[in-house]
């Protein structure tokens, strides 16, 4: 499908072509259908992988997409940015003697046909007159709205940006997912009955009291912050990771990108600034991290699509200095490390060793460090977890009424887009158990 | 090495493997080709009645990623002037001495119609006539092909009027159209033909297009029964085969049998031929794949005769036909059970499946910690690679309640993974005829079964 984003050349176009009919007919005969499948378990969302899998080589691809979206409305983000060779792939049977099936790339195919022919979920349920205010319209906002929706209840979701989709719109390098499926894919909630308001900052121009009054329950899915500081001098002149991805997916022009470009930070985020980078015609790309890579958080598969893209690693290297001249980056100076006793994090402290300082030249510094934890915790008086917004088994925030999912809740284990689907998911389910008389059930 | 050579009937080839009669035996031409691959013989493409044939002819059966496991045809006999065929049976026949040459021939029901057919014939040089008693489409609407086959008077009749003529060996080939095979087995013993072969195809439709609502393959938006053959035949081939080998009257004959019916490979061969076949004929496979597929045929037979000590072909013919039984001739004291290897098992869960809903419910799930849990019992906040894996239940058989069905050994897609393993019953071999013979009321009366089971043991889940 033409991109509605002219943008995007050829360089960040998306990394795998779609599966051909044949291709996926042969690939889902190769499925052994397996009873409780482990690749169902391994799934956040536990999608039904062996029937979506039986529906294509039975060429019911309606059925398939049907059976996709009843686990996982946003099936389509999910077949392209899930690390699935830690779920489902990570988890099929053939896995040990022969190549898992390529479930992400079947499910990219049934997605991709559901988008073609309009193939969505269709409302049944009877209005239950109940009204949820969802915050930011990430793939956990828009997971929980569009499950509400499906029960028959009235959703509003308000989203600061311009554009829907959260990370997948904004902050996932294109060559994995081209922001349009991430836009259709709130089109398509909107479809369930959703109201999206776009431009909308809570907090400052929605107060939650207003959002209490208006509506029977509020979701906070605000996702988490911009990229902490580092905290050295010259700072001003590093760019920020998620900024820099955004402007390659929804900027008027590609961004500019320098000849020796430093990524700081070795996390998947890291990985996609790096990998901009390098296509956009960076001569050398070095990621530089303070531990080595037993210790990056970075998927083993982002590391060698890293490696494979020529991309060097500097590891064991503690930035400390960038260094200007005439307000541009000339390089980065940095500190030897060597790995400490285990910190907070249950991983060898950095420890730098003092006069060891060295020089790496670039024109153009980008760091990817993570996020900041959620300011709305402080603003609203949340509860917090770790930083995190505090939430009970149901996803409910210490407020009575406002539950919490997603990214912002995410303090233990690794955010990822197909959570933040189950949250949404679960915290539906939990949701109307709270206003409507009948469960829900939930798997 | 295994001496591949067979003599069958009078006929004598380098190898058992010969061509059907069938597409790929249409012309001089492509036999050249044949016989240059290895093949031992050919059967000459049925000649006889003048045809016209249709656009569409073949229809082929896939399942899966599987091509063609059966292929079905209307395709009718050799549309060439038969005066061509002749003058190119010679031919054949001159360049190969050492080939197999048989013509099949199918023409109308008339003695002198037989007898001509069967004089030019002989007058090619030809090793022997095959009987065509078997096209089911078609040539049988005109009284010919399976008509015949499924008359066995017919079918005597018309071999003895052959064999009235017949100075080369006669093989009579029976379709498999028919309820009881024996039957036209013993009318061509009766008619002195000198051997038989079988199956030839079998009636079906291949299926109908889910957008025209015609059959497939449609011919101008008609179809029909056709000719079904090839590897989703074999085992309909094996016990009409084994049925002539077990049949007192046609056993007694010492006629040989070419056996065909969905050969494919090399393992195919050996069963036809232990189940009493003395030569063998393929045509689906080489269909499907060419010629070139009689290299692995000779090799592979080769080879496995090697390994069991078979010296020539005739040794292995038959070597299994004592092991072919009727039900009440089963010990029904014999006891097996599913056994699988947790070492081999992936955990796919499909014997566990097909045991609980479709068999005697006699496989558990066995979590890691030894308990029995049930399917889809993890949380639903359970997730991940590992989780999935270290938490996976094994499937177990639960031996004291399996009845050996072997359903479950069928369904595992690992090789080995699930044995069947004898058990002592701890019961004196004993068959239902014996039962019936000796204490009949336990055969017919249900209260007297459960008393004779008490007694025995025997408990049925």
């Amino acid at each position: 499908m033409q991109s509605e984003f002219k943008g995007i050349g050829k360089a960040l176009a998306e990394q795998l072509p779609p599966l051909t009919p044949n291709e996926a007919a042969v690939e889902s005969d190769r499925c052994l259908y397996c009873y409780d499948a482990p690749c169902t378990h391994a799934c956040p969302t536990h999608i039904d992988i062996p029937r979506f899998i039986k529906k294509i080589a039975t060429n019911n691809l309606k059925g398939s997409a049907a059976t996709i979206f009843a686990s996982n409305l946003l099936g389509a983000t999910c077949a392209r940015v899930c690390p699935v060779q830690e779920l489902c792939e990570g988890a099929c049977v053939l896995g040990s003697e022969h190549k898992p099936i390529a479930i992400g790339r079947l499910q990219r195919f049934a997605m991709d046909r559901a988008r073609k022919t309009g193939a969505y979920p269709v409302l049944k349920a009877k209005p239950t007159g109940r009204k949820i205010a969802v915050i930011g319209a990430g793939p956990a906002g828009l997971s929980c709205a569009g499950e509400l929706a499906k029960l028959g209840h009235a959703v509003t979701i308000f989203e600061k940006r311009e554009l829907p989709g959260g990370l997948s719109t904004y902050g996932i390098i294109a060559l994995r997912e081209p922001v349009d499926v991430a836009l259709d894919e709130a089109r398509m909630i909107a479809g369930l009955g959703v109201t999206i308001k776009t431009g909308v900052e809570f907090g400052t121009n929605l107060p939650l009291a207003e959002l209490q009054r208006d509506f029977d329950s509020v979701v906070l899915s605000v996702g988490l912050g911009r990229t902490p500081e580092l905290g050295i001098e010259g700072e001003a002149a590093i760019i920020d990771g998620l900024e820099f991805i955004e402007s390659s997916k929804t900027g008027e022009d590609l961004p500019k990108v320098g000849r020796k470009v430093i990524v700081i930070g070795a996390g998947n985020t890291a990985v996609d600034c790096a990998t901009i980078a390098v296509r956009l015609g960076a001569e050398r790309v070095t990621m530089v991290y303070r531990r080595t890579d037993r210790e990056m958080t970075c998927y083993e598969h982002e590391y060698n699509f890293a490696l494979k893209e020529g991309i060097e690693f500097r590891f064991l290297s503690q930035p400390s200095r960038v260094m200007l001249e005439e307000g541009q980056p000339i390089g980065l100076e940095c500190l030897r490390v060597e790995l400490g006793a285990p910190d907070a994090s249950g991983r060898p402290a950095p420890v730098t060793i003092a006069g060891s300082e060295f020089l790496l030249e670039a024109d153009q510094i980008v760091k990817a460090v993570g996020q900041n934890k959620p300011s709305l915790a402080a603003l609203l008086d949340l509860e917090t977890t770790k930083g995190f917004i505090a939430v009970g088994e149901s996803f409910r925030t210490s407020i009575d009424g406002v539950f919490a999912i997603g990214d912002c809740i995410r303090a233990h284990g690794a955010a990822s887009t197909v959570m933040a689907v189950q949250d949404g998911k679960l915290a539906a389910a939990a949701i109307h158990r709270r206003l409507a008389p009948t469960p829900a059930e939930v798997r | 090495m295994a001496d591949l050579r067979i003599n069958f009937a009078g006929i004598t080839s380098p190898n058992p493997f010969w061509l059907a009669s069938a597409p790929p035996t249409n012309s001089g031409a492509q036999i050249h080709r044949a016989f240059e691959a290895g093949w031992g013989g050919a059967v000459w493409k049925t000649i006889g009645a003048p045809v016209l044939n249709v656009s569409n002819r073949y229809g082929a059966w896939h399942f899966g990623r599987q091509r063609m496991l059966a292929i079905n045809n209307v395709e009718l006999i050799s549309d060439r002037p038969i005066e061509i065929n002749l003058r190119e049976i010679a031919e054949v026949k001159r360049a190969w001495p050492d080939r197999a040459v048989i013509v099949s021939a199918m023409v109308e029901a008339k003695p002198e119609a037989w007898h001509e057919i069967v004089r030019k014939i002989e007058d090619t040089g030809a090793d022997g006539i095959e009987l065509n008693y078997g096209c089911p489409h078609g040539m049988s609407e005109r009284g010919m092909g399976s008509a015949i086959g499924q008359v066995p008077e017919y079918c005597e009749q018309i071999t003895r009027w052959v064999m009235e003529t017949a100075t080369i060996p006669v093989i009579m080939k029976l379709t498999p159209n028919i309820t009881n095979i024996v039957l036209p087995a013993r009318a061509g013993v009766a008619a002195g033909a000198n051997a038989l072969s079988l199956i030839n195809t079998i009636n079906s439709i291949v299926g109908v297009d889910l957008d025209t609502l015609e059959l497939t393959p449609s011919i101008a938006g008609k179809g029909g029964h056709g000719g079904y053959a090839g590897p989703a035949v074999k085992p309909i081939a094996l016990n009409m085969l084994a049925a002539l080998g077990t049949d007192e009257v046609v056993a007694r004959s010492g006629l040989p049998i070419s056996g065909m019916g969905g050969i494919a490979t090399w393992q195919d061969a050996a069963q036809f031929l232990l189940l009493g076949a003395s030569s063998l004929q393929v045509c689906t496979a080489v269909m499907h794949y060419g010629y070139r597929l009689i290299e692995d045929l000779c090799d592979g037979l080769s080879n496995w005769m090697d390994e069991k000590g078979f010296a020539i072909v005739a040794d292995l013919c038959g070597q299994s036909l004592h092991r072919v039984s009727e039900f009440k001739d089963l010990d029904l004291s014999y006891r097996a059970v599913a056994r699988i290897d947790t070492d081999k098992c992936i955990k796919c869960n499909l014997c566990y499946v097909a045991c609980n809903d479709t068999a005697h419910q006699c496989i558990d799930l066995v979590s890691p910690q030894g308990e029995v849990v049930p399917a889809m019992a993890y949380d639903v906040r359970s997730n991940g690679k590992h989780e999935a894996v270290e938490t996976r239940p094994q499937p177990v058989v639960r031996e004291e309640d399996c009845v050996g069905c072997r359903l479950c050994y069928n369904v595992c897609p690992v090789d080995n993974c699930i044995a069947m393993i004898e058990l002592p019953s701890g019961l004196e071999p004993v068959t239902w005829s014996e039962l019936s013979e000796k204490t009949t009321e336990i055969t017919e009366d249900w209260e007297a079964m459960k008393a004779y089971r008490e007694q025995k043991g025997i408990h049925i889940h």
